[in-house]
């Protein structure tokens, strides 16, 4: 069951960003272009998915399990650090440039695009430099 | 600044972001889990118990599969080079893990469950986007 869950969210996010039009880079420029021609319907996304998310979130947060009976994983950490803000920046100027963001590489990559394809890969090459800094890191 | 109401999309977006929080609020209520599409891509090797991962993968990408029972694909446009996606790619995977989330865990997770470590890494990003679109588009673009 829980499979079948985490794969029925996948589609739904997958059909959500394709309808809200997350899924393409040249909207998602229009939007993060403020001094041009200002596209701001992914404000619009982002408030109505925060606005259903809001209510889940407050239901979550009173659980200790869900209701498939698996431990609530709700994040812990609250301290905002160098690696936050180093991290977040990098990732902004990477999704500024293609207009590519994690998501909607995978559900474009599905579609058969082939720099969507590119951009994957890349993002994976990326994943895994983190892999390795982290574990010297463990190692020290 | 000129708003283009022209590529706004009121209706779709709405609805779209409000299957996006559906998708969030589905995956914590029933498996416990945040969908943060960077973390969970990021531990689909590295994880124990890690099989929802994978699960939710498959979903995302098959998503554009049952879209098209519904209606025609829209379309996406990549006009950038090869070089960009690439970079920008190396960016994204690099930047995400590091800063512990994307657009989705931070942005739409966080906000939902008002975090404020996801709200500053949310404006942190979309600084920085804004600001990589500016250089890109008016300083060297010349747009």
């Amino acid at each position: 069951m829980p499979f079948f869950t985490a794969a029925l969210a996948g589609v739904i996010l997958g059909i959500g960003l394709l309808l809200s039009g997350m899924a393409n880079p040249d909207k998602v420029l229009g939007f993060l272009d403020l001094a041009g021609n200002f596209d701001s319907s992914l404000a619009i996304v982002m408030a109505g998915a925060i606005a259903v998310g809001v209510v889940g979130f407050a239901i979550a947060k009173r659980q200790t399990n869900s209701l498939l009976k698996l431990p609530m994983q709700l994040p812990s950490a609250t301290v905002i650090d160098r690696r936050l803000l180093i991290g977040s920046a990098v990732f902004g100027m990477g999704w500024g440039l293609a207009g590519v963001c994690p998501g909607p590489g995978l559900v474009t990559l599905a579609m058969g695009v082939s720099k969507a394809t590119a951009f994957v890969v890349a993002m994976l090459g990326g994943m895994l430099l983190f892999h390795f800094m982290q574990k010297r890191r463990h190692l020290k | 600044m000129a708003i283009d109401w022209a590529h706004f999309t009121l209706g779709q977006s709405l609805a779209g972001g409000m299957l996006i929080g559906l998708a969030a609020v589905m995956l914590i209520l029933l498996n416990g889990q945040i969908a943060g599409i960077s973390g969970i891509v990021g531990n689909l090797f590295s994880s124990r118990q890690g099989a929802w991962r994978w699960a939710f993968v498959v979903g995302l990408l098959l998503s554009p599969y049952l879209y098209r029972f519904f209606s025609p694909l829209p379309t996406v446009q990549f006009d950038k080079s090869w070089a960009v996606y690439l970079i920008a790619g190396f960016m994204v995977g690099l930047g995400s893990r590091l800063g512990s989330g994307c657009t989705s865990g931070h942005g739409v997770c966080g906000l939902s469950r008002l975090s404020k470590r996801s709200l500053v890494a949310t404006l942190v990003f979309m600084g920085t986007g804004f600001a990589t679109v500016y250089i890109a588009r008016h300083l060297i673009g010349g747009e």
